[in-house]
């Protein structure tokens, strides 16, 4: 770049506001400007489903937008679609709430939890949470004027967050701590009595727990756990779901928050002047998906299941040491094998082996040492990606002996 | 288990026994018994593969034939479906409820020759008082796979 171009590209970051630009996309720009000049390759790095929306889904929306159904919805959404959300967390996790006043629906858990931030955020307030985590957790806690605090979770945990670490990172400008299990990138699922641990420090200190439940319906051989059904939790748990992943439905931007009313209310006054109300043929889809789509949901769970079993194994069996997630549609496998840094290892391997992988840095400072891998990929791509894997540590333990 | 293989199988015949072994959690060795056995008892009949036969040159034609008949007084429609199921151009047979009984998938290699099969064999079979032959123009769907899906949505190759 020349030191003209360079001189003007400074100019210009000046005119951003600083909370931007302290959002830098870190050392996996590189990795993603790579990822664009590269074609035919593998890709584990993909974070949605292989699956279209069943198509009753659609239907329901494309015969909507023939009724005419174009115009807003309320500021919280369609009363169909919160009534039927409130029967469904009824029904799965037998809570109550309100469907007028206490669940809002957003475009997508992305506006949800940016919402739930800013909603409950002062200057400073520190948001705790564990760290690998999804991207947008702190980047969201910023925006919104916050700090986020991590929480490091390892392997070794399965990558469940423990009270008593929470409780050390506790100060006086502690506010809110973000769950989000089933997890992305780990696949790790939260066991009831650890939830149960968080719930208690969160009471005692009288913080809000926000928890990102996106992944709820994605686990295998154990049931998931909602924060909300804690007892005694409600007054101070902010729930977040969707309907992207359960129901191969991520375009579709569709998700809602459901918390005490005087949050929800909070939370509107953002939503209506922002977004004002979440797409309405998405709204449809989504009543239909609540009422007739749970069949399609255990079918796909069925098969996420059988592929994750086999990356898991696979990945184990090449020397990338990885603990079983019970969730979502990852597999986080450890790269110690090759001492490479997580960067370096998904560089060298989309270079020499096409496939691609994220590297666990992007998840955060605990993320480094791992790389996710998606397994909502096709089996043949799943076993051939082993494949190429498999050589590509063969070929570097020995470089880096352990 | 025996359930979960066979859907397994059903889904893609050429899961390998390794594979399916992965899935389930089964030994392999258990796997292989269990194949064996589903396939001596009759519970797997064949392993195949849909094939577009559109995209190539080729002479088959598909016609589905509704066939009405008089039950016997005691094998009821089984002994005359039986009949039926052994001519090997008729690929699929079912017994259906409506407006006729038995419905054919029927496959030749001309019009003719589906034809002649009406005529010369089906409508002299005792029992069979009509048919209705519908000759296939297109197959869309076969098996649960769709012929002409164009390329396919393409998700974005990598997303946080």
């Amino acid at each position: 770049m020349s030191a003209r171009k360079i001189e003007q590209n400074r100019k210009q970051r000046e005119l951003i506001s600083e909370r931007v630009n302290r959002l830098s996309p870190s050392g996996i720009r590189k990795f993603f400007d790579l990822l664009a000049t590269m074609e035919d390759y593998i890709s584990l790095g993909v974070g949605e489903p292989d699956y279209a929306t069943p198509w009753h889904i659609s239907e329901a929306a494309v015969q909507s937008l023939e009724k005419g159904y174009t115009m807003y919805t309320s500021n919280s959404g369609m009363p169909e679609l919160r009534e039927e959300t409130a029967l469904y967390l009824q029904e799965k996790y037998d809570i109550e709430y309100e469907s007028c006043g206490e669940i809002l629906i957003t475009v997508g858990v992305s506006e949800a939890l940016d919402l739930a931030m800013r909603a409950i955020l002062s200057p400073g307030d520190e948001v705790i949470m564990p760290d690998p985590h999804y991207v947008a957790y702190d980047s969201c806690v910023i925006l919104a004027g916050g700090e986020p605090v991590m929480v490091p979770t390892s392997q070794e945990n399965n990558f469940e967050v423990e009270a008593k670490d929470i409780e050390e990172r506790i100060t006086d400008n502690t506010k809110a701590i973000l769950l989000g299990y089933p997890a992305n990138p780990t696949g790790a699922v939260m066991s009831r009595d650890k939830m149960l641990a968080v719930a208690e420090v969160a009471r005692r200190h009288n913080l809000i727990v926000v928890s990102d439940e996106i992944y709820a319906r994605l686990v295998y051989s154990v049931e998931h756990t909602c924060f909300a059904s804690l007892p005694g939790v409600k007054d101070n748990t902010i729930l977040l779901g969707g309907f992207s992943k359960a129901y191969a439905m991520t375009g579709w931007r569709i998700g809602y928050a459901v918390a005490p009313e005087e949050i929800i209310a909070a939370m509107t006054k953002i939503h209506q002047y922002t977004i004002m109300s979440a797409p309405t043929m998405a709204q449809v889809a989504a009543i239909a998906a609540l009422k007739s789509g749970e069949n399609d949901v255990l079918e796909m769970v069925e098969d996420y299941n059988r592929r994750r079993l086999i990356i898991v194994k696979g990945l184990n069996d090449i020397g990338m040491s990885c603990f079983e997630p019970r969730g979502a549609f990852y597999a986080f496998p450890s790269i110690a094998a090759t001492g490479m840094k997580s960067v370096e290892f998904s560089d060298k391997l989309l270079k020499e082996e096409k496939v691609a992988v994220v590297p666990g840095a992007a998840f955060g400072d605990c993320g480094e040492g791992y790389v996710r891998c998606c397994y909502a990929t096709s089996l043949a791509d799943i076993e051939e990606a082993l494949t190429r894997m498999g050589r590509f540590v063969k070929k570097y333990r020995k470089v880096y002996p352990v | 288990m025996l359930k979960d293989v066979l859907k397994i199988l059903e889904n893609d015949a050429r899961t390998t026994t390794k594979q399916i072994a992965t899935m389930t959690g089964e030994p392999a060795s258990e796997i292989t018994k269990l194949i064996k056995q589903a396939e001596k008892d009759k519970l797997i009949l064949k392993y195949k593969t849909i094939v577009n036969w559109d995209r190539i040159e080729n002479d088959q034609v598909w016609a589905i034939i509704e066939v009405k008949v008089t039950p016997e007084p005691e094998a009821g429609f089984d002994s005359i479906a039986g009949r039926i199921a052994q001519y090997a151009q008729v690929r699929s047979l079912y017994l259906a409820s409506g407006t006729y009984d038995l419905l054919l998938v029927v496959m030749g290699k001309s019009e003719r020759q589906v034809a002649d099969f009406v005529s010369e064999n089906l409508a002299h079979i005792e029992g069979v008082q009509g048919t209705v032959t519908h000759f296939v123009l297109k197959r869309y769907k076969v098996d649960g796979e769709t012929f002409e899906g164009g390329e396919g949505v393409k998700r974005q190759p990598v997303i946080l």
